[in-house]
C-alpha cells in the first residue's frame, strides 16, 4: 500500500507552437513562437480521460518526479506525491507537468532568444500573467490530444494556475486541487514580491535585465530567494529546524560573519538558487503572481466561478501558513459553494508554514488519493488496463 | 465498494434520521463527524450529500469514505450557501456544542426546505434522578464525556427545544423518541422517558 516507488528515469520533452500566429497575452502584447518544456509520467488510458496536469510554484519546473540520470542526487520537486502508489498514482493516472512561460527551465522566457533580434529577450520579453501561463498550457494539452483533464493540481502559484484553469477552461476540467493558495494576491504578498524584485534591481550586475553575456545578478537573486525562503517557513518550524544554534562554532564571534544556523541555511539556499534560476524570470513570474486576482472585473469572487460549478474541487490550507493563510482558501471555498459546486476543504494542522504543501506528505497522500478515487468513481473513468490486472493479482 | 453500512449496524438515532430521508434528496449534514450517516445516505438513498465538520480527523475520514465535506465552524453560520439549496439539513447530536442556537436554526431553515435535528435529552428520568441524588451534572446515555472533558456548551431537554421552536415560529412536523435503541411512543411523558429525540422542523 505504502510502496514509495519512483517513476524512475524520466525525460524532459519540448513542444513548440505559435510559430505562425503569436499567442495573444493579457497585456495586449503577443508572444511567439513559444516552447514549453514538459514531462509526463504513467500512461494515458484508452479514452484519454485519466490525465492530471500538475502546476508548479514560483521556483518549480517541469521536473516534478523521477530522475534524469541514475546518479541524480535529487528527484523531481514533487516526487513525494507523484509515482506508483503515491498521491498522484502513476499506475492509475497520466501525469503531466510543464514549465511556465516566463520560466527558465526550458520554456520560453526572458532568457530565451528573441527571434526578432537573435539575442535574449531580457526586459523585451512581454509581461505575462497567470492566465497567459494557463493559455500556453492549454496548447500543450491540445497537442497531447487530451480533451478533458481528470484533474488540475498545484500548490502556491501552482494553485493560482489551478484556479485559472477552472475559470478559463472549465469545460476541460473535471476536478481541481488548489493547495495553499489564493484567488487574489494580497498586498502583503505583493510587498514581499516587490522586495525580492528590488534586491535584483539593486544588483549592479543586473544591467536592466541585459546581462546574458555577462556576470548575472546573482547577489540580488540570492537575496530575493532568502527573503522568499523566510516567508515559506513559520516561526515554529524555524525554532524546530534551527533554534538559536550556531553554525560550525561554539561561541559568538562578535563579528559580522555567518554565525547562526538559520543565517547559514538562508545563504546556502540563496546561492544554490542562482545556479538554477534566472533573475529576470524571477521578476516576470513574481509580477504575474502580483497581477493575479480572479475577482477582478466581478462584483464578487463567486461570479468568476459561474461556469465552474461542475468541477469537483479539493481546497487545502495549512494552519501555520501565514503567507497564504487559511482565510484565502476559505474565500475560494465560499465562492465555489455559492455557485453550488462540490467542494471539499481541509485546513491541515502543520507547523511547516507555507512549505507544508510539499512536506506534509502522509496526510496529503491519503487526502489526495481518496479524493481522486471518488472523482474516478463518480465520472466512471476506466483506469489503464495493466493496473487492473496488477490489482487482480495482488488480491 | 464501501457499502458495508447496513441499516442494522447504523446507530439507532442515525437509523431514525435515515428513515426520514427520501431517496435522491440533496442533504447537508452539519457536524457530520466521521461521515457514517452521510455515507449511509449516499449509498442507500442515493442522496447528493455534503458535510461540514470541525475536526481534521473527521474531515479526513469523510474524504476516505468518498464524501464531499468542508472543514468549518457552524458558529460562523452557513453564509455562503444559497437559500433553499438543500432538501434537508441535518444536525445530528451537535446542538449542545453550539454557541448560537438561534443562528443555526435560522440558517438550517434558510438553506434547507426542512431540518432534522437530533439531540440527547437531559430530561430523561435517570439524568434527573442522578442530579437529585448525587448533585453531579448528569451525563445522558450516548454522550460519554464528563462535563470537563468536552466542548459541550449546554445541557438541554425535549421540553427546552420544543419551547424554543414554538417561540421562534418553527414547526415540529415530526418527532421520534428513543430510549437507548428502543422507540418509545410520542406521549406526555416523552421528556421523562426519551434518551434521544429526533425532530423534523419546518418554517
Amino acid at each position: 500500500m505504502q510502496a514509495q516507488r519512483s517513476v524512475g528515469i524520466v525525460q524532459r520533452k519540448y513542444f513548440t507552437f505559435a510559430q505562425d500566429a503569436p499567442m495573444p497575452l493579457d497585456s495586449g502584447e503577443t508572444l511567439g513562437p513559444i516552447t514549453l518544456a514538459y514531462e509526463t509520467y504513467g500512461q494515458l488510458n484508452e479514452d484519454r480521460s485519466n490525465a492530471i496536469l500538475i502546476l508548479h510554484a514560483l521556483s518549480g519546473d517541469s521536473h516534478a518526479a523521477g530522475y534524469y540520470t541514475p546518479n541524480d542526487a535529487k528527484p523531481g520537486w514533487w516526487d513525494d506525491c507523484i509515482g506508483p502508489g503515491k498521491a498522484f498514482d502513476t499506475n492509475k493516472y497520466f501525469v503531466i507537468c510543464s514549465n511556465v512561460i516566463g520560466g527558465c527551465q526550458g520554456s520560453t522566457g526572458p532568457g530565451s532568444i528573441n527571434p526578432k533580434t537573435g539575442k535574449p529577450y531580457g526586459l523585451n520579453f512581454p509581461v505575462i500573467t497567470i492566465a497567459d501561463m494557463v493559455r500556453a498550457q492549454r496548447h500543450l494539452i491540445d497537442h497531447l490530444g487530451i480533451d478533458t483533464l481528470l484533474a488540475v493540481a498545484g500548490g502556491s502559484m501552482g494553485g493560482m494556475q489551478v484556479l485559472q484553469w477552472m475559470v478559463s477552461y472549465p469545460e476541460r476540467v473535471r476536478a481541481a486541487l488548489p493547495l495553499a493558495t489564493t484567488a487574489r494576491h494580497s498586498p502583503m504578498l505583493i510587498a514581499f514580491s516587490e522586495v525580492g524584485r528590488q534586491a535584483i534591481y539593486a544588483d549592479p550586475n543586473w544591467h536592466n535585465g541585459d546581462y546574458y553575456d555577462k556576470t548575472p545578478p546573482n547577489t540580488g537573486l540570492a537575496l530575493a530567494r532568502m527573503i522568499g525562503h523566510i516567508t515559506y517557513l513559520s516561526e515554529e518550524s524555524m525554532h524546530q529546524k534551527f533554534g538559536r544554534r550556531l553554525q560550525g562554532r561554539e561561541r559568538y564571534g562578535y563579528e559580522f560573519e555567518t554565525e547562526f544556523a538559520v543565517e547559514s541555511y538562508l545563504k546556502y539556499n540563496g546561492n544554490r538558487f542562482t545556479e538554477r534560476f534566472d533573475a529576470n524570470s524571477y521578476l516576470y513570474i513574481t509580477k504575474a503572481m502580483d497581477y493575479f486576482d480572479l475577482s477582478n472585473g466581478h462584483q464578487r469572487l463567486a461570479d468568476a466561478f459561474v461556469n465552474s460549478a461542475h468541477i469537483t474541487t479539493l481546497v487545502v490550507s495549512f494552519t501555520s501558513d501565514w503567507l497564504y493563510p487559511a482565510y484565502h482558501s476559505k474565500e475560494i471555498v465560499s465562492a465555489l459553494t455559492a455557485v453550488g459546486a462540490d467542494v471539499t476543504y481541509c485546513n491541515l494542522q502543520s507547523t511547516w508554514g507555507h512549505d507544508a504543501f510539499l512536506l506534509e506528505v502522509d496526510t496529503m497522500t491519503h487526502l489526495i488519493a481518496d479524493f481522486l478515487d471518488r472523482v474516478v468513481r463518480e465520472n466512471g473513468i476506466r483506469l489503464p488496463k495493466p493496473v487492473v490486472e496488477a490489482q487482480a493479482v495482488s488480491k | 465498494m464501501e457499502n458495508n453500512s447496513t441499516i442494522s449496524n447504523l446507530r439507532p438515532d442515525l437509523q431514525a434520521i435515515a428513515e426520514l430521508i427520501r431517496p435522491g434528496e440533496k442533504v447537508l449534514d452539519l457536524g457530520c463527524g466521521d461521515g457514517e450517516l452521510l455515507q449511509y445516505l449516499v449509498a442507500n438513498y442515493q442522496v447528493t450529500g455534503r458535510g461540514i465538520e470541525l475536526s481534521e480527523d473527521g474531515v479526513l475520514s469523510c474524504v476516505k469514505r468518498g464524501l464531499s465535506v468542508r472543514q468549518g465552524n457552524l458558529d460562523e453560520g452557513l453564509g455562503d450557501y444559497p437559500d433553499l439549496s438543500f432538501d434537508t439539513v441535518i444536525l445530528s447530536q451537535t446542538l449542545p456544542y453550539l454557541d448560537d442556537i438561534e443562528l443555526i436554526f435560522n440558517e438550517m431553515l434558510r438553506v434547507g426546505r426542512r431540518a432534522i435535528v437530533s439531540f440527547a435529552n437531559w430530561g430523561y428520568w435517570r439524568c434527573r434522578l442522578s442530579f437529585l441524588l448525587t448533585g453531579r451534572v448528569p451525563v445522558p446515555p450516548g454522550l460519554p464525556q464528563p462535563w470537563f472533558d468536552s466542548p459541550r456548551a449546554r445541557p438541554l431537554t425535549v421540553r427546552d427545544v420544543g419551547e424554543f421552536c414554538q417561540q421562534h415560529g418553527i414547526r415540529i412536523t415530526r418527532q421520534i423518541y428513543l430510549q437507548g435503541a428502543k422507540r418509545i411512543p410520542v406521549r406526555r411523558d416523552k421528556n421523562l422517558r426519551a434518551t434521544v429525540a429526533i425532530f423534523e422542523l419546518k418554517r
